[in-house]
């Protein structure tokens, strides 16, 4: 008899509770947490950057996490995230669809990545120029022998269409479509692992990927050298000054994007990330500080003075 | 009095609620994906959709959406899976029920059940730190994100629910079988061919039958092994991109309310038909062994 009753009571206030707990996770409260959210090729530079700022102010607390330029934005339009991290500009119809839900992006730049075209290091070819690496991707160039390199098939290895950095490569490189060959991965750091055991392989990658400190690369990977066109002299994007004058042809802001001019905790870490110290770890990241153009450009958004 | 009754219809109707909630949660499921599904043959002929070979949602171009690469792919895994999962699976069996000693039973069967435990995630990393290189280093290729690769990890993955049902399948032969087929002169592998395996046939199909639905509905260790080209595969060695893995990779991105959004629950739809006419047919195959038995 008050088993049964037991039962029943439970019944009713089990919803009850659950009913709670979700609605208390919907709440976010204001205990002064960031969200960020998106690009692979960021997220690895902020969560460094949101360590040295959680370690200067620790009242402040900034969870980093990846999956992607498109994940990040898609999080932004839905008003998930407060900074978006995305290694390409956001496309003028998801520009749309944010206005369309009442969110206004702001584009702020913080840091410059150079992306470098990875093999494996045992391979003999040293240096390509931008076409020979465009139609490799697109399949025109299947086998090794045709660059210069040993007769072995090239398998590529790219990225998933969710990745800023599949269409930064694709509309600046490629200026076509991927091969269908090309195999998908999940994220840079597959990627990188799928490089270093495939003696055949080549790959794009954010250059903070395979340089560990001072700038040396990880083992197994070489850092192709790349050329503009055929008659370009080819130069390493391990040198900043190759990047930051345009002379290596893969470089590209980095992109933050927020609802609206932030302001507050949000302000802070942005002006914290464009700051001196900002851009001196970012380098030591093994990404570029921002150029006086992009330094500009966040100043007419009202983020720095 | 009043009250009691009163109890006791509250108390009937949520287990009615309880054992029916499956059946609504199916055709919810079914109903979001057919209902958001359907709206890509707006933009995409049906012809198109299924034969064409090109999915490239995402295209510099033009943006394609053919499933056949995608449905090839999902066969071919299905298939080396079940190549390897089926003899092995049936094999394991026979030695628990037929073979091995009470001790060895004892010792085995928890080792079958863990196995049935790790998580795919998991045994997509070993596969492709371990599977994957011994793979490329047997057949002397450049790398082993492969059918073949994703074929054995899922037949690892069925592994468990073959043996496991086509074990009590075998357990479930009449006794009188076996001893009349010894009494007949028939010796131990004779008996087993002959007719203890016949015997217990249908129950053994519905153990492959539901390893398929096992390999079918798996995504993410294929996700991490197979290289997810989206290319139509042409050997075992190729890259291959499963109907699971291309919702799992696109779903996250995809814009609410596009033809990619409406394409990818269409592909939604179909694996689900898929896996739906497997279980089915493991249904109705065990209810046949199930009379057959009585």
């Amino acid at each position: 008899m008050f088993y049964n009753f037991r039962i029943i009571i439970g019944a009713l206030i089990l919803p009850a509770i659950l009913s709670t707990i979700i609605s208390c996770s919907k709440n976010k409260g204001d205990n002064h947490s960031i969200q960020i959210k998106g690009s692979d090729t960021e997220v690895n530079l902020v969560q460094r950057l949101s360590e040295v700022y959680m370690n200067k102010y620790p009242t402040v607390s900034i969870s980093v996490t990846g999956g992607g330029s498109g994940t990040g934005i898609a999080a932004l339009i839905n008003k998930q995230t407060d900074l978006a991290n995305s290694s390409r500009p956001m496309k003028s119809a998801e520009i749309d669809q944010a206005k369309a839900k009442g969110v206004e992006p702001v584009p702020i730049i913080f840091a410059l990545d150079g992306l470098a075209v990875i093999t494996h290091e045992s391979l003999s070819v040293n240096s390509l120029n931008i076409n020979e690496v465009a139609g490799i991707f697109k399949g025109n160039i299947k086998n090794w022998k045709s660059v210069g390199g040993p007769d072995l098939e090239i398998s590529m290895y790219g990225r998933q269409s969710n990745s800023g950095t599949f269409v930064y490569f694709r509309d600046t490189v490629l200026k076509g479509d991927y091969a269908p060959t090309v195999r998908r991965m999940n994220g840079t750091a597959q990627i990188v692992e799928a490089v270093r055991k495939d003696k055949a392989a080549i790959g794009y990658v954010g250059i903070g990927y395979v340089l560990i400190d001072e700038g040396k690369v990880i083992s197994e990977i070489k850092i192709q050298k790349l050329a503009k066109d055929a008659d370009s002299q080819p130069v390493s994007p391990r040198e900043s000054e190759n990047v930051k004058s345009g002379a290596y042809p893969l470089s590209r802001p980095l992109f933050q994007y927020t609802n609206g001019i932030p302001a507050g905790e949000i302000l802070e870490f942005v002006q914290f990330e464009l700051s001196r110290e900002g851009q001196e770890l970012i380098e030591n990241e093994g990404y570029y500080p921002i150029t006086d153009k992009h330094m500009n450009h966040n100043r007419s958004l009202g983020i720095i003075k | 009095m009043k009250l009691k009754r009163f109890k006791e219809k509250t108390i009937h109707f949520l287990f009615f609620l309880a054992g029916i909630s499956a059946i609504i949660i199916l055709l919810g499921i079914f109903s979001m994906l057919l209902f958001n599904g359907i709206k890509t043959f707006k933009d995409v002929s049906i012809l198109n959709f299924f034969f064409s070979t090109v999915w490239n949602p995402s295209a510099y171009h033009e943006p394609s959406y053919g499933i056949l690469s995608m449905l090839v792919s999902t066969f071919m895994v299905i298939l080396g899976s079940m190549v390897i999962a089926v003899p092995l699976g049936i094999g394991t069996a026979v030695y628990i029920t037929e073979v091995a000693g009470t001790r060895t039973q004892e010792i085995l069967k928890p080792f079958i059940e863990i196995l049935a435990a790790i998580p795919s995630v998991v045994i997509g990393f070993l596969g492709i730190i371990f599977v994957g290189p011994l793979i490329a280093g047997i057949f002397n290729l450049s790398n082993g994100l492969n059918a073949v690769n994703g074929s054995i990890l899922l037949a690892v993955m069925s592994l468990p629910t073959i043996i496991s049902i086509s074990e009590d399948a075998i357990r479930a032969v009449p006794k009188e079988y076996k001893e009349a087929s010894y009494a007949l002169g028939a010796n131990r592998w004779t008996t087993l061919i002959r007719v203890i395996i016949p015997a217990a046939i249908s129950g053994i199909v519905a153990a492959i039958m539901l390893g398929t639905g096992r390999a079918l509905g798996e995504t993410m260790t294929v996700l991490m092994v197979t290289g997810n080209a989206p290319a139509m595969p042409h050997s075992f060695f190729d890259s291959i991109r499963t109907m699971t893995a291309t919702i799992a990779i696109e779903l996250g991105e995809v814009p609410y309310g596009t033809t990619h959004y409406y394409a990818i629950f269409a592909v939604g739809t179909i694996l689900f038909l898929m896996s739906l006419s497997v279980n089915i047919i493991a249904e109705l195959v065990t209810a046949k062994y199930r009379t057959q038995r009585t």
